[in-house]
């Protein structure tokens, strides 16, 4: 169990690509699982997307937006994780759907990006929409190229259609028949996927970000309404037909620490100075 | 000294031990713990020893401290015992050991948790080294899943045997419930790791960050091992669920435990994980937990309320915790069952919606059953909410396990010495039985290894 950084690589603004030495996960790591990382003694458990294995490694891709964040985009090649967990989660519903539609918003793509390839394997025909806020910020274009089409949709317009990935999927699925949806990104974004999912009736996949302490289903932080029941994300997800989540108290949820959030940032800014690395 | 009387372990002020996170007992001193000793009647057939899950010579330690011989007394306990500083500390003694004292029949029996607690403080803080005595190396492999109380008493028991012993654990430190669930002020963290460490010294194996099932699949271990041990605890946690269960402050018992004792929310931001804290907290439950979520959440300045729907007779916590959380000011309302949780714009919590309870006939655990009292709605102002009304098995494992029966409620079934419908896969603890003691997994956990022994022998 190394978890030493063997690769690091800066794919846009605070956003950071890690290979991370494990033989286990990279072994055992199905599309749609994540991992636990404590980073150093008195971190907190932070859940990240596997986002590709080769080898005896792991790939995630991180977004700093906060102080565990901050401080992981910080660590450098050979510096060590001091806990990874994993995998963990239900994998993602690979088998053979036909026509699927897979939609990445922000860092969201490199969560798509196991899923997408699983697909394509077992024989599916692929569309990939790579949403972001602009050019920049589309990651791993390249590892799209499989995709029967690859569209861009970005806020700006600065690369392909100038819509939110929500209506840019409105418009696909008025052309093109699907069987099934994947849509991985900001909660925001799932939920808006999510509604026009259940206009056309569509089955739509979303990978629920909740608010995680332990990742195995130990204490219920996690949890989210299905429909009328209460699922634990960490172990009956993260991946829910996106049509049965309460948005509502699931982007409530994700508040929850706001205000701590933000101290922790502050204090540790306080300290290190200007975030110059990311 | 009249016979009745117990020497009391000393105890910090209430005032200001529920200001901070520190050990509440500071048990006895040597002198202390030789009048308590000396107090024992020393009994040709002992009933104190049938009380204890693990069957320690109680009689014989306890005269090893009257006769001021605390390391030969330490020697007894160790060889019962592979965590005595634990179990003197946790165990609900007035139902085992000391319930079954027969001073119990004139006075106060003797205190044997804290005599037990003292001999093993009393090692640790002279370096008494452990002695370890492995009966021979032995080749076969034995795999232990969970490294909780059960789990890491059968991996002290098979390893002292001389087998391999691999612990394979989820969470980034050994302990379960220890680590986790109990609180530092009632069992501190330097006592799990020191009595850890000593597994270690017999060569246990500790694998962290594991979590099987996702890692490492259950057929790879029975392919590997020549026996596995199970003892992965009930650490699901129920909800009430109830209207509003989502709302921000709302907890699991579990949730609020593990960020306060494993991840150390209480030291933020000096640690990186908050907790939330209202000027108001309501626990919900009558249980240990629910007793170690409350006075927590004391120590963080809350004016914190326990809601049970019982009455004070029928709570299922240590008569000791009870005591404890009303000294340091925690409130109790019983008869009192949470209907929903009312929430603001914003999506937290602000309050209770309850409704007042009585007594009905006994139902089936010899309880009184509680019955609603029509009209008697009431809302309790608060800004978070601890719900500690027990736990499920957990099914990341289980569900992986092929051939594994479980019985109705989902729990491991086991024949009488902890062998599960897999014959080389025993289990104990929590997963066998649903939520109980420290000590109950402990004595699962030796009496499984015991069988483990017989089985690979064979």
């Amino acid at each position: 169990m190394l978890n030493n950084i063997v690769k690091k690589e800066k794919l846009a603004y605070g956003v950071h690509l890690f290979w991370i030495e494990n033989p286990i996960i990279s072994k055992k790591a199905k599309p749609g699982q994540f991992v636990i990382f404590r980073i150093h003694e008195g971190g907190e458990r932070i859940p990240l997307t596997i986002s590709k294995t080769k080898g005896n490694m792991f790939r995630v891709i991180v977004k700093a937006v906060g102080k565990s964040t901050y401080e992981l985009c910080k660590l450098k090649e050979n510096d060590y994780i001091k806990d990874v967990v994993g995998p963990l989660g239900t994998p993602s519903e690979i088998k053979r759907y036909g026509r699927v539609l897979v939609i990445g918003g922000g860092v969201g793509i490199a969560a798509i990006a196991p899923i997408v390839d699983a697909l394509i394997n077992v024989g599916n025909k692929v569309d990939t929409i790579l949403a972001a806020r602009n050019k920049e910020s589309i990651i791993l274009e390249d590892e799209f190229k499989d995709s029967e089409n690859l569209y861009f949709a970005t806020n700006d317009g600065s690369k392909g259609e100038k819509l939110f990935p929500n209506q840019l999927m409105e418009k696909l699925i008025k052309e093109e028949k699907y069987d099934v949806v994947w849509a991985i990104g900001p909660a925001l974004m799932m939920k808006a996927c999510s509604e026009v999912a259940k206009q056309h009736n569509l089955k739509i996949f979303v990978s629920l970000n909740a608010i995680m302490v332990d990742g195995t289903g130990m204490c219920g932080g996690c949890r989210v309404r299905i429909k009328d029941t209460l699922k634990y994300t960490c172990v009956d997800g993260p991946e829910f037909d996106g049509r049965d989540v309460d948005w509502n108290s699931f982007l409530t949820r994700l508040s929850q620490y706001k205000a701590e959030e933000k101290k922790a940032l502050e204090n540790y800014l306080k300290i290190v100075g200007e975030p110059t690395w990311l | 000294m009249a016979l009745k009387d117990r020497v009391n372990p000393i105890e910090r002020n209430p005032k200001e031990r529920a200001k901070d996170f520190s050990e509440v007992s500071l048990g006895y001193t040597e002198n202390l713990a030789i009048i308590e000793a000396k107090r024992c009647l020393q009994c040709k057939i002992p009933t104190c020893v049938k009380g204890c899950p693990v069957g320690i010579d109680i009689p014989g330690f306890i005269k090893q401290i009257a006769n001021e011989k605390f390391q030969e007394s330490y020697k007894i306990l160790k060889k019962y015992n592979a965590l005595p500083a634990i179990c003197g500390r946790v165990c609900p003694q007035e139902v085992q050991c000391e319930g079954a004292c027969v001073l119990n029949k004139m006075g106060k029996p003797i205190a044997i948790g804290s005599l037990e607690r003292f001999v093993a403080d009393w090692a640790s803080k002279n370096n008494i080294k452990d002695e370890i005595k492995i009966e021979k190396k032995l080749t076969k492999k034995i795999a232990i899943i969970g490294a909780g109380p059960s789990g890491l008493t059968a991996a002290s028991e098979l390893a002292k045997s001389g087998f391999l012993v691999d612990v394979y654990e989820t969470f980034s430190e050994p302990g379960g419930v220890l680590i986790y669930g109990i609180p530092e002020f009632r069992l501190p963290k330097s006592i799990v790791k020191k009595e850890v460490d000593f597994l270690k010294e017999l060569g246990v194996n500790i694998l962290l960050n594991i979590p099987v099932g996702n890692a490492i699949e259950p057929q790879e271990l029975l392919e590997k091992y020549d026996a596995i041990f199970i003892g992965v605890g009930a650490g699901t946690p129920k909800f009430m669920n109830i209207e509003g269960t989502e709302l921000n402050g709302v907890y699991s018992a579990n949730e609020f435990l593990t960020r306060i004792n494993l991840m150390k929310a209480y030291k933020f931001p000096e640690y990186d994980t908050p907790v939330k804290i209202g000027k108001n907290v309501v626990v919900i439950g009558g249980g240990n937990t629910a007793m170690d979520a409350a006075r927590s959440a004391l120590r963080l300045g809350a004016n914190v309320t326990i809601i049970y729907r019982r009455s004070e007779g029928e709570m299922p916590a240590r008569k000791a915790e009870i005591h404890h959380a009303k000294e340091e000011g925690v409130k109790f309302q019983l008869l009192t069952q949470p209907i929903s949780y009312i929430g603001d714009k914003e999506g937290n919590l602000i309050g209770i919606k309850c409704v007042k309870m009585k007594l009905g006939q006994p139902d089936k655990s010899g309880r009184r059953k509680p019955i609603p009292i029509e009209n008697s709605e009431f809302i309790i102002p608060t800004e978070i909410a601890i719900e500690a009304i027990g736990t499920n098995p957990n099914k990341l494992l289980l569900s992986k396990f092929e051939g594994l029966k479980l019985n109705k409620w989902g729990y491991i079934q086991t024949n009488e010495y902890g062998q599960t419908s897999i014959p080389k896969v025993f289990a104990g603890g929590d997963i066998v039985t649903g939520s109980a003691t420290v000590i109950l997994a402990m004595g699962a956990g030796k009496k499984a290894a015991k069988k483990i022994k017989e089985f690979l022998n064979d």
